[in-house]
This record gives C-alpha cells, structure tokens and sequence, in this order.
C-alpha cells in the first residue's frame, strides 16, 4: 500500500525565497560593498559633447592632487588595453574604452584617475582640463542614414552600420537572392492597406544598482579576480582573459550579489577592462562604482527603432501580407550584441499569425548617442509593438473587433511546429485558449459597455488588447557568439546535503529558490539541505548567464540533467547495502527504499557516506556523488499571451490614467508561480513605463535631456492599478521541463495594449495612432486641436 | 575634519569626518553597514533611506554632521537584538516584496515609517506613501502587499 510522503512536492508550489533573509536584513554583498587592504578607487572624466575632436587634455593638476595614484588619457590607456569586443559578425568601428582622439556621445569616458579615495577619484577627474573641437552632432537617424549633419566613423559612409537587410518571404537564408513575387502579390491584390510610421523609442534600463567593478590582480600568483555587476561572469572572465593576456585558469570572475541588469548587465564595458588593466599594471586592487548620473550616459541604452509598417488584409479581415521596414538608432559605437538586438524584432514579425506573406528591411545607424544594446524584450517588444499597432489600426479600419481580428489570423494549435516567414519554428502554442482566457479574466463585453457609457458622460475612456508572442530559453548556440548552452553540477556531500552549481548566474530571478525546489524534488530531501551556487567562475565550472529568460528552459534543464546522473549512481550504492535492483528505489522523505515499502530503505545520508567510503565497493562503481552536465537546446521556446488594458484620459489635462491591466501569460510549465508572478510584475512595470512615461531624449545638439531621475521617469508604486494575473500551459517540447521562460513576457503585450487603449480613448478626435510615450501635452493637443 | 557623535542601530558611534562626507558614505564606508544602498545621486530613488530620529531620510543627501547627535537606524539595526525579524521585513519575505533587494533596505525603512504614521492604511495611501523610494523589478504589487502583510500583523 502506498504511503503518502511526508515531504510536500515542491515544484509548482508558491514558496517564499530562499535569498531573501540576507536581502531584507543588508547582508548581502553586492559590488560596492567588497573592500581589500590597499584598494584604489578609479573615477573616469567622460565627454560633455556629443562630437568632437580632442585638442587638449590637460592632467597635471589632476596628477599633483594628494592621493592620486596615477592618471591615464585614452591614448595612453590604449597603449596597454585593447579595443572593446563585439559579439556580432560583420563590420564593427574600432571602439576604445576611453576615446582617442574623437568623443561621439555625451557620457564617453576620455581620462582615468587612480586615488586613494572615492572622493579624491572623483575630485581630480573634475579638476582634468579638456578642449575640444566641437564637431557637428548626429541625432536624428533618418538625417544620419544620408551624412547629414557629419559622419561618425570614417569607414561607414552614410552612418550605415547596416543597410537594407532584407529577410522574410521570398529571401534566401543566406540573404543573396530576394524574390518580391510573393509580397508584392499580396499587396497588390489586398482589398485593404494599413500603414504607419511608429517609433520604438530610446529607454534607460536603470537597474536600482548601478554598474560596479572591483579588479584585483595579485603578483606573485599571477591570478586576477574581477568582481562585477555583470549577468555573466563566465562571459566576463572569457573577455578578461583575452584582454589582459592571462589564461582564463588564472582569471575569477564574481558576480556577487547583483542588483538588477534588464539586459543591460550582459555588454561588457570599457570600465571593466580599464579596471582590470590597472590592477594588473598597478599591482593593486582598484574599484569603479558607477554614479547614476554616469550610468544614464554609459551603461547601454535598449530599444530606439523606428517602424515604417504596412499591413494587407482582405475586407473580411485575413491578413495577407506585412511589410516591415526598420531603421535602429544604435548611437556611436556596436557594443557586445548591438547589431544583433534588432534582428530580434525582423525574427518576430509574424507575431501570432499565419501571414502568408512577409517581408523585413533592417537598417542599423549610428548616432552621437549612448549605445543601444539589450534591455528587457530585446528586440521582441519592438516586434510585437509594430506588428500589434498594425493589427489594431486593421481592425479599427475594418470596423472589427480586436479580438475578431486576431483570432480570424491566429496561427492554429494544429499548425505546430509552425517554421515562419522569418525562418523561426514556434514550439508549441494556443494562442486563441489564451485570448479566450483574457476575455473571460477582464470581462470584455462589460469593459466596452463601460467604456461607452463612459464616453456617453464625456469622459475619455478606451480599451486595448494586445498578443504576444516571444523567443527565449536563448539559445542554440548557432544563434549566440558564446555559445547557447548551459552547464550545471550536483554534488551530493558526505553529510547527504546536496550542493549544485548553475552558469545562470541571477540578478533577482531567484534561481536559489526555484532551482532547490527542483533538486528537492528530484531527490526527495528537503529543500533546506540544498545550496545552489551561483555568480563565481572558480565554484561554477563553466556557464554562460542569466538573459533571454533562458534560466529555467536551459538552466533549469541542465540542472536536471545532472540532478539526473548523480541520482543514478546514488541509486546503484543504495541497491548494494539495501541488496535491491536500483529501478525498484525510490527517493522521498530523505530515505531511499524499495518501492512500497519504505521500512527496507536507508537514509540518504547513509548512503552518502557509504558512497565517500565504499566499503565494499560495488563492482563497477567510482567513489564519489558528483556529476555535472551541459545542455545544448535544440530550438528556443516561444512563449506567448495576451494583454488587455483599460485607460483613462482627463479630458482637461491630457495626463492618461491606467484603470485597469489583464494578463494571461502561457510560459510553458512553472517551479514557482510565485515568482513567476513576481517576473510578470517586474515586466509589465517596464512595459508600460515605456507605454506611459518613459523616453531617453536628446536635444538637437546631441545633449542627453534626461539624464536623472528628475527627468527620466521610471514608474513609482501610485502609477500601476493593481495587475490582474493568470496563465495557460503549454509546456514545449524543446527541453524535457517543458518550462518556456519567463522574465521579458510583460514587456511585450503591456506597451501596444496600452497604446490601443489610448487611441480608443480618443477615437472622436480621428485619429488612429499615437507615439510612445503618452505625455499629457501630446494628448493634449489632440483633444485640443493644438490650441493653447 | 569636523567630529560628530551618532547612534547607530543603539551603538554609539564617534568620529572625525569631512565635512562634506555623506552621511551614507559615514555609515557604509566607516562603519561598514553596507546594508543602506545608493541608487542615484539626485535624491529620487530612496535606496538610500534610514531612520533618522524615528523619521525616514535620504542619506545621501545629509551630511554626516548634519546628523550629529540623532539617532540613525539602518537596515541591519531593524530586527530586534535576538535576532528576531520585524513584521516589514517578514511581510516583504513572506509576499514576495523583492527581487534583486537592492532598493529592499530603503524600501523597508520607508514602510516601517508609513505605518508609524499611518497604521491601517488604504492601498493607495500605501503606493503614495512610497513615492519616494524606487523598485524596477517587482511592479510593487507585491511590495504592497507586503506593507499589508506588515499592517495585519501589526493590527493582529
């Protein structure tokens, strides 16, 4: 007779985490908390101008302060640290961590001093003297895709980083041959033609904690060790090493606790390797901590594309075909995955829908701005932003309902795997379960009477719907320059607690938590004798890191995997001393035993320290319970789900009002839903701060406009109505947890949802699209004709 | 060098700063509590915030002498001395209140002070109390939550 175990399963449960106690008492180490004996601290001058042409630095008074170590220009400093990497194939300019000769954005580091002090650091760099010789400033990409007003980078004429790619129906894989048939036909014999011009617009990531390096280099051993506020320290340590000349045997690389990345963490940046480079000429260890102030201006800034989209449908409202012309304002230079972030959006343009017909151009420019590079989405937002606008001005045109629309074009449960126009094979999907689930959760037939009614009292009332659908679990390893692979390692200790490393490495996700939910699980002990150990390159053998919501799909698998070895062998010691087969145990409530009659089995700290002192050695075995595993996903998982948001806007004012935000997120099989609700949160937060009030923005002179939080807004708590959560599941067959991935989802369906939503809100006024982001002046004037 | 006398967490705490030197800096730097974080440099993001006499504060943005002779307590001095959590840091842990806990310890502190003032406070009066102090990660509906968390437990 079965008995029951007394240990609760843990995965799918909603368990509180396991990080939290030292979070919520300030005992975690994040960067800026390590001190050494001796540690420098480095301060970097940067460019206030967009362009220009160095004539002067002048440092000796900056080099005569007390306590300055030592002072470096960029040509100096390129005399002993390399140019910056880039991840990317084809043509990329030369960028140095600090500028040599020519600045081309505001915030662009041109001399490092070395103190004794932070103070001191920041003191000296104030007190460098620069000239330069103001050149013309680059700011709006379709002047800078013809010269206009200068070029940036000698060898890219037009400020073409990339011109014209085409991909989609009718272009061959390898991009040489392009047949216009298909897409031309389509358009040409559509009964109806929608087309906008929309703009994806620049944000900040702004990660509650900013970047930070700590580099100490260590003569006599010869190791370096750089701590970093980094998504990927294997990554890091990768690029260390190459730059520094070391092995990467002799390079640790530690992200200790890090507070938040959005994708911003993944680059790696110039202050990494100038820090690294000075303790290891310096013979010292030196710190960077990075100032809000600066990281408005140096860390990447994410999205800034500009759609022209052109959709055809019949009249009874099938889609059959979609034009999508993109142009990136990708700022001064490619950084690590730059000129890759936008072929995330052409990738994704056939959203939800069989479209028969597609076809993408991408045109990447550089300009006087910060660099753009991963944020939150990655490409995919602006994809479903493009494409989700153009369905609900299809719809609004057609005088159909949204939903009618999308599910009259949805891509049918029996269609997967489905190989898109774009060259993607979606996994598994039923987006009309998730539609339907929206509806029902929001109650869409009384939200329109609402609405009406509403707009019957004179108020400005509107609703939006919105799909999604994403690419994560990232990736396979033809897809990324460092391979799409993860790497775990379980060890079962001699006391029978149980130790696992992953390469994906958190900034928040809470791998500790889900990751020991498994193992706990996998190995029915309870999940307070399990460590997961992340974020340090000499603990976690080998791994990639924590972006493209690929920790539970790639690393959660492999964690499984080796889960999975050490088990096996843990089972043929237990066989030997319970004098069992090994496929007749079972592991649960920390005992292994025979199946049905736990009273035969052996605790699992017995059997740990049997296997550690194998007396006698079963034949065939090694000493030992440890195993580790890598994982090469066969595909990426397509995650999807549907957004829908109701919103008001003060007739008066123009300042719009979020009323309300339904959710349904399919993400394949989750560990912790509670967490998962956590990740969903955090990404509409992000979403529809882009939607409502967030825009890095320059002035024509190339001068950053919002570079604080006085004037770049990120969302506070009074601006969200409480969100209304729920989820289909759709496990994929890609990996064998069926988990999908969590961590962008809300930053796809929130922003055209709300987008819709405004422009339902405003319909008598006839207009049919609104840029991002909502300000009140803008809604203003089209209540108010532009009046003042 | 200016000398100022400060309790700390219940410790009192004497020493010769600079006179520009940040309170935030004093307690990270000096007294090694590294629990209290700095987000931003404009006084926005309220990584930063502790108690300063019982009233939250902005460290960042007082110098050390100006708090000469209060009584500043930070993140780590909020638990009772056996170590036991107080019910804000319970409500965040128990409802999910934090991801990559960085804003966490201003937060927090910034909550204890809105229920001292506001002991059953609606849900919006708790999303305005909290004006001050910036999350990107968690959408603060959990954060919300864990206020309520706190304000139930308090009320119990």
């Amino acid at each position: 007779m079965a008995v029951s175990p007394v240990l609760p399963k843990l995965v799918g449960q909603r368990i509180k985490r396991r990080e939290d106690p030292r979070l919520i008492q300030g005992r975690a180490t994040y960067v800026d908390d390590i001190k050494i004996v001796d540690m420098q601290h480095v301060a970097f001058a940067r460019s206030d101008v967009a362009h220009g042409r160095i004539r002067s630095i002048e440092t000796s008074a900056a080099a005569a302060m007390p306590g300055v170590e030592a002072v470096f220009t960029g040509a100096q400093i390129a005399e002993f640290v390399e140019p910056m990497p880039i991840g990317t194939p084809g043509p990329s300019p030369d960028h140095r961590p600090v500028a040599v000769d020519i600045v081309r954005y505001v915030g662009e580091p041109v001399a490092v001093v070395v103190a004794s002090d932070r103070y001191l650091a920041r003191d000296a760099a104030d007190a460098i003297v620069l000239d330069y010789e103001t050149l013309p400033a680059v700011v709006d990409p379709e002047q800078a895709m013809i010269g206009e007003p200068a070029v940036l980078h000698a060898d890219f004429p037009n400020n073409l980083a990339v011109s014209l790619v085409p991909s989609g129906t009718g272009v061959s894989v390898d991009l040489q041959t392009v047949d216009d048939t298909a897409i031309n036909k389509a358009f040409a014999e559509a009964e109806v033609v929608v087309s906008q011009r929309m703009e994806n617009q620049r944000l900040a990531p702004t990660a509650m904690e900013p970047r930070g390096v700590v580099a100490h280099f260590e003569p006599g051993k010869e190791t370096m060790t750089i701590w970093s506020s980094t998504q990927n320290p294997h990554i890091l340590r990768t690029f260390i090493a190459a730059m520094t000349g070391l092995g990467q045997d002799q390079v640790r690389a530690i992200a200790p606790e890090v507070g938040g990345g959005f994708g911003a963490k993944i680059n790696i940046y110039g202050e990494e390797y100038v820090v690294a480079a000075l303790s290891k000429r310096l013979g010292l260890p030196i710190k960077w901590i990075e100032d809000r102030s600066e990281a408005f201006l140096a860390t990447t800034h994410g999205r800034d594309i500009l759609g022209y989209v052109d959709i055809a449908a019949t009249r009874d409202g099938k889609v059959v075909g979609l034009k999508l012309r993109l142009i990136a304002d990708v700022g001064a230079y490619n950084m690590l995955l730059t000129a890759a972030i936008p072929t995330l959006t052409t990738l994704m343009a056939n959203a939800t829908y069989d479209i028969p017909a597609i076809r993408t151009t991408l045109t990447e420019v550089f300009t006087n701005k910060t660099p753009t590079d991963a944020y939150r989405g990655a490409g995919r937002p602006e994809a479903t932003y493009f494409v989700e606008r153009a369905m609900d001005m299809l719809a609004r045109e057609l005088g159909m309902d949204p939903a009618d629309l999308r599910r009259k074009n949805f891509i049918k449960p029996d269609q997967f795997p489905y190989a898109t126009q774009m060259g993607a094979v979606y996994d598994s999907g039923d987006y009309e379960r998730a539609l339907d689930l929206a509806l029902t959760n929001a109650g869409w037939a009384e939200l329109k009477q609402q609405r009406d009614a509403a707009k019957a009292e004179g108020r400005l009332v509107g609703l939006g719907l919105a799909m999604y659908v994403e690419v994560c679990g990232l990736g396979p390893s033809s897809t990324l320059p460092t391979g799409g692979w993860e790497h775990a390692q379980v060890t079962i200790e001699r006391d029978g607690r149980v130790s696992a490393t992953t390469g994906a490495s958190p900034h928040g996700q809470g791998n500790e938590t889900t990751f020991a939910q498994m193992l706990a699980d996998q190995f029915g002990v309870p999940i307070e004798h399990i460590t997961i150990h992340h974020g340090d390159t000499s603990v976690v053998k080998q791994g990639i890191g924590t972006f493209g919501s690929r920790s539970q799909a790639v690393g959660g698998t492999v964690l499984h995997m080796a889960g999975a070895k050490v088990k096996a062998k843990m089972a043929k010691f237990a066989a030997a001393i319970i004098e069992a087969h090994e496929d007749d145990l079972i592991f649960e409530d920390g005992v292994i035993a025979v199946k049905g009659s736990p009273g035969s089995g052996k605790s699992f700290a017995e059997v740990a320290a049997y296997a550690y002192r194998p007396v006698p050695l079963p034949e065939g075995l090694d000493p030992g319970l440890s195993d580790e595993a890598f994982f090469e996903p066969a595909n990426n998982t397509y995650p999807f789900g549907c957004h829908i948001s109701m919103l008001e806007i003060d007739r008066d004012t123009g300042e719009p009002t979020l009323l309300k935000l339904v959710a349904v997120d399919d993400a394949g099989n989750l560990v912790n839903p509670l967490i998962v609700e956590g990740q969903i949160h955090g990404g509409l937060a992000q979403g529809i701060g882009q939607a409502m009030i967030e825009e890095f923005r320059y002035g024509d002179d190339g001068q950053p406009l919002t570079a604080t939080f006085m004037d770049y807004a990120i969302p506070r708590a009074a601006d969200f109505p409480r969100f209304e959560l729920d989820n289909t599941v759709t496990p994929t067959p890609v990996n064998p947890l069926g988990a999908k991935g969590v961590g962008e989802a809300g930053t796809l369906g929130s922003t055209p949802c709300i987008v819709a939503a405004a422009v339902d809100a405003l319909s008598e006024f006839g207009i049919t699209h609104i840029d991002m982001m909502l300000r009140p002046e803008k809604l203003w004037r089209i209540i108010h004709g532009g009046q003042s | 060098m200016a000398n100022i006398s400060i309790t700390v967490n219940g410790k009192p705490r004497t020493a010769a700063v600079e006179p520009r030197l940040l309170l935030v800096h004093f307690l990270r730097e000096q007294l090694n509590l590294t629990g209290t974080h700095v987000g931003c440099d404009t006084s926005q993001c309220g990584a930063c915030t502790v108690l300063v006499d019982g009233r939250s504060a902005k460290s960042c943005t007082i110098f050390a002498v100006q708090a000469d002779g209060s009584d500043v307590t930070t993140i780590e001095g909020l638990a009772a001395a056996d170590g036991q959590l107080h019910p804000m840091q319970v409500g965040f842990w128990e409802e999910h209140g934090l991801q990559c806990g960085y804003c966490t310890p201003g937060m927090i502190l910034s909550a204890v002070e809105l229920l001292n003032d506001n002991p059953s406070p609606t849900e919006q009066e708790i999303r305005h109390g909290l004006d001050g102090n910036f999350c990107r990660c968690t959408g603060y509906q959990h954060i919300v939550n864990a206020v309520q968390h706190a304000a139930n437990k308090s009320q119990g």
